[in-house]
Formats: C-alpha cells, sequence, structure tokens
C-alpha cells in the first residue's frame, strides 16, 4: 500500500475517530486516504485552531488529539496550538507535511523546518525519512503522546515519502530504550510520605493539572475522605473538582483566594499532586510552601526540585501514588485546621460590587446555576479566564478546560469545538472577552459547517481588559488596548447564520442564558461589561 | 561555580545533537565543553559535555536532557574516578632564537611538533585540561597565531562499564 495510506492505518489501530486539520498539495496524498477512512476530518478555518480542537478533544475525551497541517505556513500555524498543548501537557499527535526529500534545505515553495521550529515545546518529534519507518514512528508517536507526562509529538513526514508503495506492519510491542517513564511510586518515599503526614497538624493538599490528566480525581477523594486533608488547587486543577466540596479551599496563586494562599502559608506539610508550582501558582512569592515539608508527587522527575526544592519527592503515576498512600494513611486531626480556614475564608470574601452593566462575576455564577451538571466549560486568557476560575462553580462531571501554562488567547472557541465534537450530547460554553473572541472568531465557520451547538459567553468592555487594568494600576495611564471600534458581534453571528442576544444590564441575563440553552444552534450572549471592572 | 562532566548516550541520528545543544541554549545551561563520538554500538553516539554550575543546575539539566527520548543514559563522571583527554593543536610563531626553546617545551608535554615552516610551527599536545591550558599559557609569549581544542573526552575508570 501507500505510505499515505499506512498512515492513516496506523491513525485506524490507534482508534483515531477524528482529526482536525487543513489541507495542501504536501498533504493531498494523505487527506486521499483520509477520504476513504471512516475518520471524520473537520476542517478548521486556520490550523491554529486545528491544534486547539484537537486539545478541547483530547482532554474532555481522555484521548489523544490528532491535528493535520501542510507544509510550510500551514505547519507554522499550528505552532501556538502545539505550544499550548505542550504547556498543559495535554496529550497530542501532529502530522505535517514537508517538501519532497530531495527538495529538503533547499528553501523551495512552502518549505519550512518545522521540527526545527517546535523543538522546544514538543515532546518529541520525527522527521520521517523512509516509509517502512511509518508503523513504528506512528506507533511510538502514540505512545510518547499519552505515557509518562502527556505532551505532543509531531511527525513531518515529506510528499514523496507519502507516495512510496511499502509493506504495513504495524508493531505489537514499542522499545524506546531513550523513553521509560516511571509509573508506581517508590515504597520507601511513600512511607517516608505516610510518616510525615501522620505527625502533620496542618496538613494541605494542592492539586494540579495532573490529577486530571492522570485521571485520578476518585483517588484524590478517596485519599481525602480517608485522611481529612483540605485541598488547594492551581488553575489547571480546577478541572474535575467539585467546587462546594467541604475539603475544596479553592484557587490559589496570584489570582488566586487570597484564603486559599494563607492556608498554603500556613501548612506544617504540603502534599502538591501533580502540579509544577508554577510562577502564578506561587504569585512569584519566594517564601511559598516555606513554612511546611513539601511532598511532591508527579510524573516528570524534571518537575520536581525545580520551582520549588521537596523534602519528600515521589516519581510516577499519581494515580498509583494516590493509592498507595490511601492504602497507608490514617484520618488525621484536621478540625481546629479546618475550621482555621473557614474563618480566614470568611474573613477574605469579597462583596459583589453593584454594577450598572453586566457583572461578570454575577453573569458567571448564574451561568453554573442554569446549565446542565455535566457541561463543559471553556474560558479563553484575560481577565475573563480569571473570573472562570473564581465564579465557575463546579459539580458532579463538569470541566473546565483553559490555557494555563502558555495563555493563549483564542483558545476558547476553538477548545469548545473539540469539546462539542467530542461530546455532542453535553452542553459545551465558551467564555471570553471581546479580545479573545477576535482572535478566534473565523472559528465560526467551523462551527456552522458542523452544525455544532455551542453557548458563546462574550464580556465585551471593548479593552484587553487585563492589560488596561495592569497599565492603569503600573503606568497610571493606557495604551494600545481600547478596542473601541469593534464590530456589532451579534450581526458578525448573524452573517454565519447564527443567533445571538447582546446583554447590557444584570436583570436581562437569566432570559439570555435561557435562550441560549433553548437554541439549536450557537448563540452569542454579548455581556456589556464596564471596562473598570477589575480582575479580582 | 564547579564543573561538572556528563557522559551521555544518546541515538546517533541526526537532529540529536540539535536537540541537546538547543535545550542548553534555552534553560540558560552554559556548556565548556561538548564531544561527540560513535561507541563500540554504531547507533549509539556518546557525547561528553563539560558544564559549569553549581549542585542544583547540573540536577536540573541531568533532569531535563533524561526527558529527550533520544537520551539513552547519562552518568554524570567524578574526575577523581575517570580517565580524561584533550587534543589541541597550537601553531606558534617561531623565529630562529626561539626554536629550540619551544621545541624542548613541546618535549617535557611531551607533545609533537607535526608541521612547520620558516615562522611557524604547529604542534599537538594531549592531555587533561590543566595539562594542555598550561601549555598553551607557556606558548603565549611566542605568539599563538591560531589554537584548536576539542574538549574533553572522558571514561570511568576500571571495570564499571554503563
Amino acid at each position: 500500500m501507500k505510505a499515505a495510506e499506512a498512515i492513516i492505518q496506523c491513525l485506524q489501530r490507534e482508534n483515531v475517530k477524528m482529526v482536525f486539520g487543513y489541507p495542501g498539495v504536501p498533504v493531498a496524498p494523505l487527506y486521499e486516504a483520509l477520504r476513504n477512512s471512516d475518520i471524520k476530518h473537520i476542517l478548521v478555518r486556520h490550523e491554529q485552531a486545528a491544534g486547539h480542537s484537537a486539545s478541547g478533544y483530547a482532554r474532555v475525551k481522555r484521548t489523544i488529539g490528532v491535528c493535520i497541517a501542510t507544509s510550510g505556513p500551514g505547519a507554522i500555524n499550528l505552532i501556538t496550538g502545539i505550544a499550548t498543548a505542550y504547556m498543559d501537557s495535554i496529550p497530542m499527535v501532529a502530522i505535517t507535511g514537508q517538501v519532497r526529500t530531495d527538495l529538503i534545505g533547499k528553501d523551495v515553495f512552502q518549505e519550512a523546518d518545522i521540527i526545527g521550529a517546535t523543538e522546544s515545546f514538543t515532546k518529541h518529534s520525527y522527521l520521517v525519512k523512509d516509509a517502512k519507518d511509518i508503523p513504528r514512528i506512528m506507533k511510538e508517536a502514540f505512545y510518547i503522546a499519552k505515557t509518562g507526562r502527556p505532551g505532543p509529538v509531531l511527525v513531518d513526514i515529506p510528499l514523496d515519502i507519502q507516495n512510496t508503495e511499502m509493506e504495513f506492519e504495524y508493531p505489537n510491542v514499542i522499545n524506546i530504550r531513550g523513553y521509560k517513564p516511571t509509573v508506581n511510586g517508590h515504597k520507601g518515599q511513600i512511607k517516608r510520605a505516610l510518616e510525615r503526614i501522620k505527625n502533620s497538624k496542618k496538613p494541605l493538599i494542592c492539586v494540579g493539572g495532573g490529577v486530571m490528566s492522570a485521571n485520578a480525581e476518585v483517588e484524590l477523594i478517596e485519599f481525602i475522605e480517608k485522611s481529612k486533608i483540605p485541598m488547594v488547587h492551581t488553575l489547571m486543577g480546577k478541572d474535575g473538582l467539585i467546587s462546594k466540596y467541604p475539603y475544596n479551599v479553592g484557587l490559589i496563586g496570584s489570582h488566586g483566594f487570597k484564603y486559599a494562599n494563607k492556608a498554603i502559608a500556613e501548612a506544617d506539610v504540603l502534599i502538591l499532586v501533580g502540579t509544577r508550582i508554577a510562577d502564578r501558582a506561587t504569585g512569584g512569592s519566594k517564601s511559598f510552601g516555606k513554612m511546611a515539608d513539601i511532598i511532591h508527587i508527579d510524573i516528570d522527575p524534571a518537575e520536581i526540585g525545580k520551582n520549588l526544592s521537596a523534602h519528600i519527592p515521589v516519581v510516577g503515576d499519581c494515580k498509583k501514588i494516590l493509592q498507595q498512600l490511601t492504602v497507608g494513611i490514617t484520618e488525621i486531626d484536621t478540625k481546629m485546621w479546618l475550621e482555621e480556614i473557614n474563618i480566614w475564608k470568611e474573613k477574605f470574601a469579597k462583596d459583589r460590587p453593584n454594577n450598572e452593566k453586566v457583572n461578570p462575576k454575577y453573569t458567571l455564577e448564574l451561568l453554573s446555576e442554569m446549565i446542565e451538571e455535566d457541561s463543559i466549560i471553556t474560558a479563553d486568557v484575560g481577565q475573563n479566564q480569571i473570573w472562570t476560575s473564581h465564579y465557575l462553580d463546579m459539580k458532579c462531571n463538569r470541566r473546565f478546560l483553559t490555557s494555563g501554562g502558555l495563555g493563549t488567547m483564542g483558545y476558547s472557541i476553538p477548545a469548545a469545538v473539540g469539546c462539542k465534537l467530542a461530546f455532542p450530547n453535553r452542553r459545551v460554553v465558551a467564555v471570553m472577552g471581546d479580545g479573545s473572541f477576535q482572535m478566534s472568531m473565523f472559528e465560526l465557520g467551523t462551527i456552522t459547517q458542523n452544525h455544532l451547538n455551542i453557548i458563546i459567553l462574550l464580556f465585551n468592555n471593548s479593552n484587553l481588559g487585563m492589560v488596561r487594568e495592569y497599565q492603569s494600576d503600573v503606568y497610571k495611564n493606557t495604551y494600545g488596548v481600547s478596542l473601541s471600534n469593534n464590530p456589532d458581534f451579534v450581526k458578525l453571528v448573524e452573517a454565519y447564520g447564527l443567533s445571538g442576544k447582546k446583554v447590557s444590564t444584570n436583570s436581562e441575563l437569566k432570559g439570555a442564558i435561557e435562550q441560549a440553552m433553548a437554541s439549536n444552534k450557537t448563540f452569542l450572549i454579548e455581556c456589556i461589561v464596564d471596562e473598570e471592572e477589575s480582575t479580582l | 561555580m564547579n564543573k561538572y562532566i556528563l557522559s551521555v548516550l544518546v541515538e546517533n541520528h541526526s537532529g540529536v545533537l540539535s536537540k541537546i545543544s538547543g535545550l542548553f541554549t534555552r534553560r540558560g545551561y552554559n556548556i565548556d565543553s561538548l564531544t561527540v563520538s560513535i561507541t563500540e554500538d554504531p547507533s549509539i553516539s556518546r557525547m561528553t559535555i563539560v558544564v559549569g554550575g553549581d549542585e542544583e543546575i547540573t540536577e536540573q539539566i541531568v533532569k531535563q536532557l533524561n526527558k529527550l527520548v533520544d537520551v539513552i543514559k547519562i552518568l554524570e563522571l567524578n574526575p577523581e574516578k575517570s580517565i580524561s583527554r584533550e587534543l589541541a593543536l597550537i601553531k606558534v610563531i617561531v623565529k630562529q632564537s626561539t626554536r629550540s626553546l619551544i621545541k624542548e617545551t613541546v618535549n617535557i608535554f611531551r607533545g609533537n611538533i607535526v608541521d612547520m615552516d620558516a615562522k611557524s610551527m604547529v604542534i599537538e599536545i594531549t592531555g587533561d585540561e590543566k595539562k594542555v591550558s598550561a601549555f598553551a599559557e607557556l606558548m603565549k609569549p611566542y605568539g599563538i597565531k591560531e589554537i584548536v581544542r576539542t574538549g574533553l573526552a572522558v571514561l570511568q575508570r576500571g571495570e564499571e562499564m554503563y
């Protein structure tokens, strides 16, 4: 068979049902093979969206997202999607076309060294030089993407290779001598961790995105229920946790809750689970967790000691390690500690200001109540991200997706597209600002073409709000952040055959959300927000 | 700042060197020297990397290198339990009056004069880093026209293998 068909065969063997892509001549043989397969291809309007949609799809479906782009500019447009997935450890396989093998390095039309360009934010990458390597490379690519710390793997395939005739045999076993991720936690370290936890007065768990990527939400709750240890979480850790769970103290970090940060500062033992303790989580504070003994659980040994030195490092899959810890733990008396935290919680509770225009905080609380418990919410980057991370109430198996690490504007719409295609029967809401909407509004085309029903919740303050706020605080003035000539967003979605409603006061919100929920196609709720509205 | 010697076994295919050097660049680690060579197994190359930094940085470097799929194994070599050699070629300006003095120094350092013309000679010198540096230092007064050093090649002493 042709190598292009072999690539599609490999995708089928890996159980790929859907790919997000944008064709060009250097991937034409691949598309020809795709046409004859049962894999669904979603044509995006910009390759960047292919990356984000594949990422959203992968996160909610708990599988590997696949995206395809052509050589040169196509591959380069995909870069932001790949880097975003890398920073949030999302399993992804990106396939790019490359110019003919004999032309590589000659600066021919649409040639770009995509392997070199993406080297620092792919988990691994392959340039296929021989068609017979394709089955092994594809098998390895999928294996590397999903195991250990998940991440994107790039496979770059020259046009002539795709047209080569070859024998297809999919390998059964994988042996990559330089890649052997640790899964089980070291028994001695687990014992040490348990000893330290048992002797603590104010233990605290800090949950990161790693818990969700390891599918360890249940194991986490089992550990908490048995040990009675409260928890805080990072931005990426919010996904999969129930907000009103009594042991869930809330979001930490520079944009987190004061009481959650206070709990970190006062804890005597800090159990970090699947978090790299990024700068946003510590708020850049050098004193972060200084009072506590740190137990750091992570699948990536390089994250332990990178940002924070750990007293007891435990390398491995946090699902396994939490199970191991639960077996050995006994109930800790945390009643006083919990009471203390609850006092801070009340003390630092914020009053919601009464705005004339739409209050985003109220909007998100109302939305949380009104939409189905199993809804999937994507948030973009900027003030909307922080508002959502604070006020979106996580219930049942509700999901929350955002670009936590790279902070990529324009993430929410394509990610929502991926989520809706993964779960057509679940409610999907994309939350964004007027800046981020305009960074991905071309995806309305993808939405319309695929008849996707998404709620687009757009906070319009006619500004790049977060930068505006920063400039006002630091420079006492603003520059280059005004979006004063915004289009009529409702008319814009109408041009795509969708509908929407502009909401200018809080009292209109309920009706608008009801209307959006009843709509049989994508619905835009444009909320007019005061430009002075603060992030926190 | 201390020096650490890392002996890194990597897959022998194109692109690996750029992956490794790229990692050092983007994470801001310093490379003092880097040598690459084939090993007894043609599918594996050995990179000997000398890095400057403290223990914490070196630990991070090792961890980050280990994350690369093409890196098979890393050994941090203890200078006392390993043999290290470097080769340097030094082109020195020669005058009638200095010729025999230079030759004498070369002999003491067990170097070789590998090329010579009326105005200069090329000296080959092998040894550990200190010896090569000491020799280069002695040649400075005569005038070094050009110098090339290979960087360290290091192997662990005794029977221990990895």
